[in-house]
């Protein structure tokens, strides 16, 4: 017998024959899961919300994924005028697509050949998740909230991002109201490519600004 | 109305919130540094009183304000442009 899930042999089990079992994926119950778990019972005992809205939330919240920036970023380089509106009013610009930013405000920040801009929430996880879904694992570290601030260009490098000695590297911490999205650069060689061919370029954490876009 | 323009150089208070603690938006890192008004981003509630679930928090005007990266670290490795831009609470902000 191996350790993994094979199970074909013909013996019976008894009592003080046990099998080695894969771990459990599930994460032990923590206090703060405990707490949520009894509100959110609390909540749907006393008709203050459903289940059901609960669920749908959760799918709705699902549903939004970084490609949802990608068309935006994309839009904006094949279109002068969008990315003016874009940088300009952001919620105006992103409600074409279909996004409601609700009472936050979405600031765009454009990397240029001066600039490179990369965003992080000291303090927790702020993001724009209507736009980009929910953030990764390693945006809510403590490693990379604690050091992204002190040695920006040692953590981009660390992503494989390189910004030369003679480029900014702008950092944006979201503490508060705001959240950002990087813009950034068209990359060398994508000229002669359309919109829809631009999209599958733009990946997540070029638009948290640890990456640039290449082709 | 936001007391402080773009451009003007502000410092962001050197202190702890007063016990008991409370719920605070101004990383300790930042604190006691100055740097000038990036923009004003609007009127929000103050997040001191919203995070205790008070009913009608007062509004507080919210800025970005950019520091140099060379003059929040001594060891900073970088560009002498290096920036770093945070959003601020005017409560949390001094004129300089």
């Amino acid at each position: 017998m191996t350790e993994t899930s094979d199970h074909e042999h013909s013996h019976q089990h008894s009592a003080g024959h046990q099998h080695p079992t894969q771990p459990d994926q599930d994460d032990s119950i923590t206090y703060f899961k405990a707490m949520e778990a009894a509100v959110r019972d609390l909540l749907i005992e006393k008709d203050l919300i459903t289940a059901e809205q609960i669920r749908e939330k959760i799918e709705q919240m699902d549903a939004r994924v970084p490609a949802n920036g990608a068309k935006i970023i994309a839009k904006s380089w094949v279109d002068e005028e969008f990315k003016r509106k874009l940088i300009a009013n952001p919620r105006k610009a992103i409600s074409e697509f279909g996004h409601d930013i609700g009472p936050l405000h979405l600031i765009v920040l454009e990397n240029t050949e001066k600039v490179h801009n990369v965003v992080v929430c000291t303090l927790c996880s702020c993001y724009p998740r209507w736009i980009l879904g929910l953030p990764p694992d390693w945006y809510k570290s403590r490693e990379y909230r604690s050091r992204v601030v002190r040695e920006p260009r040692e953590v981009l490098q660390e992503f494989g991002t390189t910004i030369s000695f003679d480029r900014e590297v702008r950092v944006h911490d979201s503490t508060a109201d705001m959240r950002y999205l990087v813009l950034p650069m068209r990359p060398k060689g994508s000229e002669g490519m359309t919109e829809d061919e631009l999209v599958p370029l733009i990946g997540r954490d070029a638009m948290i600004g640890v990456t640039e876009v290449t082709v | 109305m936001p007391q402080f323009a773009v451009g003007e150089k502000v410092r962001v208070l050197s202190q702890w919130p007063p016990s008991p603690p409370i719920h605070c938006r101004t990383p300790y890192y930042i604190r006691g540094c100055s740097g000038i008004i990036e923009r004003y981003c609007g009127d929000f509630p103050n997040p001191e009183e919203l995070a205790f679930g008070r009913i009608e928090p007062k509004n507080l005007s919210l800025y970005r304000v950019r520091f140099k990266q060379h003059d929040l670290w001594d060891s900073y490795q970088g560009g002498l442009s290096d920036m770093i831009d945070i959003e601020i609470y005017e409560n949390w902000l001094e004129k300089l």
